[in-house]
């Protein structure tokens, strides 16, 4: 369930895609973690994901969890960023057939869900294809 | 001299036709097209709001302006369709600009004139050096009751302005406002849709207003309508502003780039500031342009700009305005506009 | 390190089991595994499941389900690793007998899951992907295996047809397994057309909600030997491995490292490799994911698993069956007794008791069972001593 603390916490990865970059060995982390899983190293400084890449794979979820049953169907999509980290998130505003794999696509500022009718408004990315 | 240093606009990409709403309840499109001069309006997707769409405006506007977002000192949504009825939009686009939280932010609310209130105050910050940028949003996701007359135009879009006094690429020259307290068009709490005076909402308020504004600034400054290159006023329909503009002695030529209505619809807060977007997008150094708001209760802001040299350098880093009015739209069918709109009646879980 | 014997197993008939509590139905297939290996008591405990608290609103159900099985005071832990949860007990109670620790323990699973309505219940399952980064923005089990699916079919050429293919076969052999929740047969046509879920996956290409559970009873083979068990059905290899539980997070979403790495460990304790495996009963909670499993165990190459389905290698009779329970498909699904039902499917066969499903002369067999989209994975092999 999404509490306002739980949705909170998360906010500098989904408004302004923060990610971690490890000071030995330069991989990225989204979301940034404490030790990187490549040389162990504990250091790491503050990065921005680029906002462009490609469509990996997509599914168009017909068949939603309930908090998205409004928005049915929803596209989901595994997105390759141009620094080559991949992230989750929906391609909005796109019928079935615009999708293919390899599709160039920006992240948008937009509404993710709601916690209920009166719960917060939750914001995050989601992709839109370029066009 | 303090002035705009970088703007965006976002339209989003749905649209509803004239006929596919007066087709629902059986009203005489052709009527309304030559009646109020529109054709289509902007729909926003479930997943867009004031909040997102000021995001989008406000990260073209710092790309424009090629600032750090940690140097903006305030940010200002004016709107009428705040997501929370408590709850401050202007933080979320704060947070998303990467401006906190050394800032100030309030959202704004007088009608359609909310946006320019953002644009004032910003200006007025810079220009007592309190802050060094500021900037001002006008958004809306406008509701019209269905059926209603409002329904034909409510529609969705923001314009952002980052006000400081480096890398101005249009001057702020002068400003005036003019108001006076007139129940035109209102929504009261708990109320899902506003409501109007009808033909009371014209000569009384409207006009009186966006006049009077406009003929202060202009005797202010010294100008004549032909001293501009440029004007644009809040757009309810088609109609009104064109008339307005012709009052003042504005021709067609002057005021058809920032006149969007017809197939944008009436974005509320984001009406003439978008236009003032689509004027940025073409203008060239040295030209002056006239801006004028007007907000039901009733009153309107009014700017006199002057472009500089460095426009030129801007108007090509972010999607420009009549690109996105133009390009890439999806016509929407009445039932999924009433579906994207909460206009349909649920299981309230 | 003592070997370790499976001395009976225990089921039920799966489904919606509208009139018995996760307690009833977890007690009466501990109850049918204690008869079938002639204990009446035991020293420890292990119960998979996934998520009774969501599913049921009751945790702490290792001492309430040892209090009910009357083996109170002995201890009893639940273990959760979503899916793999099963996988994991039985795993756990194979250290405690191989390490001398215990002689007698019962390892089991269970999931009591329609409780809830639909939408809870995907939120539930949901749970075992990435809260934050993969279900917040929309992902379900079905939306994250399609992913999965259209990587493969798009990187490997796996047809829609093969993916038919796996269920048609899983729906074959679940046709002969008196346990099974759907046992009936579907055609390639009556997959390919039923209602879509989350495309390419229709529903038809997912396993159910179930209500379950499995046990099985663990000892070391001299006590197996003692109490003349025949045949006696040895652990030969236990393998455990993990993996990012975010897909995106993997370098190949097609490949599971973590099903890969585990077999890895199973074969190289057991000292065999793919090619001595009679069966396998593996986690075809979609019929991409036993395409994916097939070739992470090295039965096939990778990219060669939907091919090696639509040629019918994997059917009874086929040069390596799977899933001749009927799998997840057929068989059902109640996550956390999915481990230890793969178990029980194996020592049936390996006893010969497996009826009209019987692969013939095995000797040899594999299960694989996995959390998630594949970010925890077991792989047990048992073998006829």
């Amino acid at each position: 369930m999404l509490t306002p603390s739980k949705y909170w916490r998360e906010s500098p990865q989904r408004y302004r895609l923060e990610a971690a970059k490890c000071t030995k060995c330069g991989k990225v982390f989204f979301p940034p973690r404490l030790v990187c899983d490549s040389c162990k190293n504990g250091e790491f400084e503050k990065t921005t994901l680029p906002d462009e890449g490609k469509i990996v794979s997509y599914s168009m979820i017909h068949v939603t969890a309930s908090n998205f049953s409004d928005e049915a169907p929803i596209a989901l999509g595994i997105i390759e960023l141009d620094n080559g980290t991949k992230i989750t998130a929906q391609v909005t505003d796109c019928t079935e057939d615009e999708l293919a794999v390899g599709v160039p696509v920006k992240l948008e500022f937009r509404k993710v869900q709601e916690a209920g009718e009166s719960g917060v408004l939750c914001y995050g990315y989601k992709a839109v294809l370029k066009r | 001299m303090e002035g705009i240093v970088g703007y965006g606009a976002y339209i989003p990409r749905n649209r509803i036709k004239v006929e596919e709403i007066a087709k629902v309840w059986g009203a005489d499109a052709p009527s309304y097209k030559k009646g109020l001069m529109l054709e289509e309006k902007s729909v926003p997707s479930p997943d867009q709001d004031v909040i997102t769409m000021s995001v989008e405006a406000g990260r073209y506007a710092v790309k424009r302006a090629g600032v750090d977002p940690k140097e903006i000192g305030a940010i200002y949504i004016g709107s009428e369709s705040h997501p929370y009825a408590v709850k401050p939009s202007g933080t979320v686009v704060a947070e998303a600009l990467g401006a906190t939280p050394d800032i100030h932010c309030a959202d704004y609310e007088f009608a359609c004139k909310a946006g320019s209130e953002g644009m004032f105050v910003c200006f007025g910050l810079v220009r007592a050096g309190l802050i060094k940028y500021g900037m001002g949003i006008g958004a809306d996701t406008s509701q019209g009751a269905p059926g209603d007359a409002l329904e034909y135009s409510a529609s969705a879009g923001a314009a952002a302005f980052l006000f400081g006094n480096d890398g101005v690429i249009a001057t702020v020259d002068a400003t005036h406002s003019y108001m006076t307290d007139t129940p035109d068009f209102w929504r009261r709490e708990y109320q899902n849709y506003p409501r109007h005076g009808g033909r009371f909402t014209g000569e009384p308020a409207y006009f009186k207003h966006t006049l009077g504004a406009a003929r202060a600034i202009l005797e202010k400054t010294g100008l004549t309508a032909k001293d501009f290159r440029w004007a644009t006023f809040h757009q309810p329909n088609g109609k009104f502003p064109l008339r307005a503009g012709k009052i003042l002695g504005f021709d067609k030529e002057q005021l058809e780039q920032g006149w969007l209505v017809p197939r944008l619809g009436n974005t509320y807060s984001g009406a003439s500031p978008i236009g003032l977007t689509a004027i940025l997008d073409v203008a060239e150094p040295g030209e002056r342009i006239l801006m004028v708001s007007y907000g039901s209760g009733a009153g309107s802001d009014a700017f006199v700009f002057t472009v500089t040299e460095r426009i030129k350098e801007v108007q090509d880093l972010a999607p420009k305005t009549r690109d996105q009015l133009d390009n890439n739209k999806r016509y929407l069918e009445y039932g999924e506009y009433a579906k994207f709109r909460g206009k349909i009646r649920k299981i309230e879980e | 390190m003592r070997e370790v014997a499976v001395i009976g197993v225990g089921i039920q008939k799966w489904g919606e089991l509208w009139e018995k509590s996760l307690r009833d139905i977890f007690v009466e297939s501990a109850l049918n595994a204690m008869k079938d290996a002639g204990v009446d008591k035991i020293d420890s405990m292990y119960v998979g499941c996934m998520s009774s608290g969501l599913f049921t609103g009751q945790e702490h159900i290792a001492s309430l389900l040892a209090d009910y099985l009357g083996f109170n005071p002995n201890p009893a832990v639940r273990v959760e690793s979503a899916c793999a949860s099963g996988g994991v007990a039985f795993r756990q109670g194979f250290i405690e007998v191989a390490s001398g620790f215990s002689d007698v323990v019962l390892v089991g699973g269970v999931e009591k899951m329609t409780d809830v309505d639909g939408g809870t219940a995907t939120y539930a399952l949901g749970t075992a992907a990435d809260q934050e980064y993969e279900c917040y923005n929309g992902a379900t089990f079905p939306g994250l295996y399609a992913l999965i699916a259209r990587a493969h079919m798009s990187k490997y050429g796996t047809t829609l047809e093969q993916l038919a293919d796996v269920t048609v076969k899983n729906h074959d052999n679940g046709s002969l397994n008196p346990h099974a929740q759907y046992p009936f047969k579907v055609t390639r046509e009556q997959v390919m057309t039923s209602t879509m879920v989350a495309d390419p996956l229709r529903i038809l290409h997912c396993s159910g909600i179930t209500d379950g559970a499995a046990a099985a009873i663990l000892a070391p083979v001299e006590l197996a030997k003692s109490m003349k068990k025949n045949p006696i059905i040895k652990v030969a290899g236990s393998g455990h491995a993990t993996d990012t539980i975010a897909l995106h997070s993997r370098d190949d979403i097609t490949f599971l490292r973590a099903t890969a790495e585990a077999a890895r460990r199973a074969f190289d304790m057991a000292g065999v490799g793919p090619k001595d495996i009679d069966f396998a009963e593996v986690h075809d909670c979609f019929s991409i994911a036993e395409i994916c499993v097939s070739e992470a165990l090295g039965f096939f190459e990778k990219g060669q698993g939907g091919k090696a389905a639509e040629a019918g290698e994997t059917r009874l009779g086929g040069e390596i069956p799977i899933n001749p329970s009927g799998g997840l498909k057929a068989k059902g699904h109640p996550v956390g007794a999915t481990g230890i039902a793969q178990v029980h499917e194996l020592v049936t066969q390996l006893r010969q008791d497996a009826g009209k499903r019987q692969v013939k002369n095995a000797r040899r067999a594999l299960s694989q069972n996995m959390g998630g989209t594949g970010g925890s994975a077991l792989v047990h092999i048992l073998e006829v001593a």
